[in-house]
């Protein structure tokens, strides 16, 4: 009797949280050097779940890692730093405002988009650090490039990702192998959509940054779009501020990422709304994203996660 | 009833297929229109299909746009690589590969079907059965898919006759007969139209059976894991090595079959050492029983050396231990097959060095005849001798799928050249 309630017990979840846990084991017993990609956002949070229910009762077999663009949302850069502590598991920062100060990264202008130049800090920490393989919390439903990628995504020794040239992927057996130089980019929750993160960090009453919940904002609206009001974006002439209840879906650069309006104000609410949404992610958040239809292929074939 | 049979995967909420038909069978469409009717998708991306269909002249939206992944690809307007495309009803959430269906591919259907438990195979009403179809099937069932569905499309091309799709299905029948799949599902339809797809439409109401996301929502899928043979292969050993824990040590894993029980006799292999499961453990949980696919933590009554890459079973049939095996391999690089070279063999959580020994023949997929061969292209599907240099505990792919394939990996160029299935008998 009590196996037949377990048997049924096991959800879509559990077989989504099954195989993300056999993913990153398989990382950590294959590659020399891998580090995890954490930014305080809500696939990040899931990432670190899986990875104390694949390494718990010890540390994990790699530290957390964050490249702060210096536009990221100040509720995000505090949950982060506080969500590391509270693991007891190791963070390391790369910031771009260092790679700006070495003139690695060179801006037309300081409210510019930073989402573009991630990838230039990201590559450098990845050799100071020589990392072999870095975890990220991608997923396939997320944009029509991410479809076609790979759990373990290779990348060559200028961070290139070749979507032509992908190897092979089949059953669970991962090929993991580098030569030096190159890297993996490791996406253990590509089959997991919005929905199913949502539910995860429902059942598994996981702590996320205050902005995914509504809360009062001031925001322009352009082109469709919420723009939240920060010192990287006033309004122009003729726009006019408005407070209105909204919540993010994605955090990434302040300058360019949009809220929805919303008045769900937990995880139920949340899921109850993105069961309904008819905008996909990417799409209703990312302005970057929408500037041309092949947009993200370009930035991952430049290095981007 | 027995406790094995109690216990066994539960696929019930989610259910992996492939879909493999060629551009013109319409199977773009078909995704398009699961999707479209399923309510899966946004409104950014149907106002992005639009644009595009119209910036092609075409008067209707092209439900086939919302598959086209890579710039590449928009450009040639074709499908080169394997796509996964994610939707959710009430009842299951489905994952799906999208395979391209055109000959030099064989490899990206056989990566897409390698993880799948059901196969569409899409038909062209007006053409009838194909040497792609048969080859679709003959790799579905090669790669192990129990299950197949004959979408024969267009039917609003033929009339909606039920004569035509009679004929088909009479034609097809005995070739996916002789394959020995579960089960196989005949369902006319039109994804243009939308009949028998998601609705069940007006234009085939002599057609009894489940409309296709119907069918898809309900099939049983239970038995496609063999619960009889526990194997576990460790994939990481748990050391904490802190004051309270000091001589814990966990065997990390993911149960690729069977079940196993706190206090259940273990053999350890390939060293055939024995012991007694201790604890089950899950994060926070204690648990009594594990089942395939769960991800867990085991600890045994003794201590023994076990590392990475052994393997633990108990109950049920014992797997081999060999470093020679039969396989049916298919070649997945560009680069030839080399007799003089070593390739990688990733077998389980198992990396050991091996030569393909000999090559018994090649399959002529068009006619399925077997002919003889000295070497391995891309596309090529062999039956092959392999020799590693140290022993694998194998089961043959047809009884286990997680014990039985292995990929075959360059050396030098670290490529994934070639997939393989065992088949010692």
């Amino acid at each position: 009797m009590n196996k037949m309630n377990q048997r049924l017990n096991f959800t879509h979840l559990d077989a989504l949280e099954s195989e993300a846990i056999h993913i990153m084991r398989e990382v950590a017993a294959e590659c020399t050097n891998p580090v995890l990609l954490f930014s305080g956002g809500k696939d990040s949070v899931v990432l670190l779940r899986l990875a104390e229910k694949a390494f718990r009762p010890s540390h994990f077999p790699f530290p957390l890692m964050h490249i702060d663009t210096g536009h990221n949302f100040p509720e995000v850069i505090e949950f982060r730093d506080y969500r590391a502590k509270n693991l007891g598991e190791r963070l390391i920062v790369r910031s771009m405002e260092d790679s700006i100060q070495r003139g690695r990264v060179v801006l037309r202008s300081e409210g510019q988009s930073r989402n573009p130049f991630q990838s230039i800090t990201l590559l450098d920490a990845i050799e100071e650090f020589g990392f072999d393989a870095c975890i990220g919390g991608a997923r396939r439903d997320e944009e029509k490039a991410r479809a076609k990628e790979r759990i373990f995504s290779f990348r060559d020794e200028f961070g290139q990702w070749d979507p032509k040239n992908q190897r092979p992927e089949l059953w669970s057996l991962y090929n993991t192998r580098t030569h030096p130089g190159e890297n993996i980019r490791v996406f253990p929750i590509s089959n997991w959509t919005e929905l199913d993160i949502w539910e995860y960090i429902g059942r598994e009453q996981l702590e996320i940054p205050s902005i995914y919940y509504a809360h009062e904002r001031e925001v322009i609206v352009r082109d469709n779009s919420l723009v939240p009001v920060s010192y990287l974006v006033q309004p122009k002439a003729g726009e006019h501020v408005q407070n209105i209840m909204v919540r993010f879906r994605t955090v990434g650069d302040m300058s360019c990422t949009c809220p929805v309006a919303s008045h769900a104000r937990n995880v139920e609410e949340i899921i109850a709304e993105t069961a309904l949404t008819r905008i996909t992610e990417r799409g209703a958040t990312r302005m970057d994203d929408q500037t041309s239809e092949a947009s993200m292929e370009l930035r991952k074939r430049e290095g981007y996660f | 009833m027995s406790v094995v049979e109690n216990v066994g995967l539960d696929h019930a909420e989610l259910l992996r297929f492939i879909t493999a038909g060629s551009v013109d069978d319409g199977k773009s469409t078909l995704i398009g229109r699961l999707l479209h009717d399923s309510k899966s998708i946004f409104e950014d991306q149907l106002s992005a299909i639009a644009r595009t269909s119209n910036k092609r002249g075409m008067e209707k939206m092209d439900l086939s746009l919302l598959t086209d992944g890579l710039q590449a690809e928009r450009e040639q307007g074709i499908t080169i690589d394997v796509a996964y495309r994610y939707f959710t009803t009430p009842r299951r959430k489905f994952i799906i590969a999208d395979t391209p269906g055109h000959e030099q591919y064989t490899r990206n259907m056989v990566t897409g079907a390698s993880t799948a438990n059901l196969a569409i195979i899409l038909i062209d009403a007006r053409k009838g059965v194909l040497t792609q179809s048969r080859r679709h099937a003959y790799l579905a069932s090669l790669v192990g898919i129990p299950h197949l569905v004959v979408a024969i499309n267009k039917m609003d091309l033929v009339g909606y006759s039920q004569d035509i799709f009679n004929q088909i299905r009479s034609e097809f029948s005995p070739f996916l007969q002789a394959l020995g799949l579960r089960s196989v599902e005949y369902i006319p339809m039109s994804a243009l139209a939308g009949d028998m797809v998601v609705e069940r439409g007006d234009n085939l109401n002599w057609y009894s059976g489940k409309p296709l996301l119907d069918y898809l929502e309900t099939i049983n899928t239970e038995h496609d894991i063999n619960t009889q043979d526990f194997r576990f292969p460790v994939q990481w050993v748990s050391r904490p090595q802190t004051e309270a824990m000091h001589d814990f040590r966990g065997y990390m894993g993911r149960v690729e079959s069977g079940s196993v029980k706190v206090g259940d006799p273990v053999t350890v292999l390939p060293s055939g050492l024995t012991s007694h499961i201790r604890e089950i453990l899950f994060y926070n949980d204690t648990l009594k029983t594990a089942f395939a696919p769960q991800s867990i933590t085991l600890t045994i009554e003794d201590h023994l050396d076990i590392s990475r890459g052994d393997m633990l079973v108990s109950s049920g049939g014992q797997p081999e231990i060999t470093r020679e095996f039969d396989a049916i391999l298919c070649w997945l690089s560009e680069q030839a097959f080399d007799s003089g070279r070593k390739y990688i063999v990733k077998h389980t959580t198992r990396m050991v060095k091996g030569l393909i020994g000999r090559i018994d023949y090649r399959v002529d997929i068009n006619t399925m005849n077997h002919e003889v061969a000295d070497t391995l292209v891309m596309n090529d599907i062999a039956r092959i001798g392999m020799k590693v240099q140290q022993p694998l505990v194998i089961d043959e792919y047809t009884k286990n799928r997680g014990t039985g394939c292995f990929i075959l990996i360059d050396e030098v160029s670290n490529n994934t050249v070639a997939a393989g299935m065992i088949c010692n008998s």
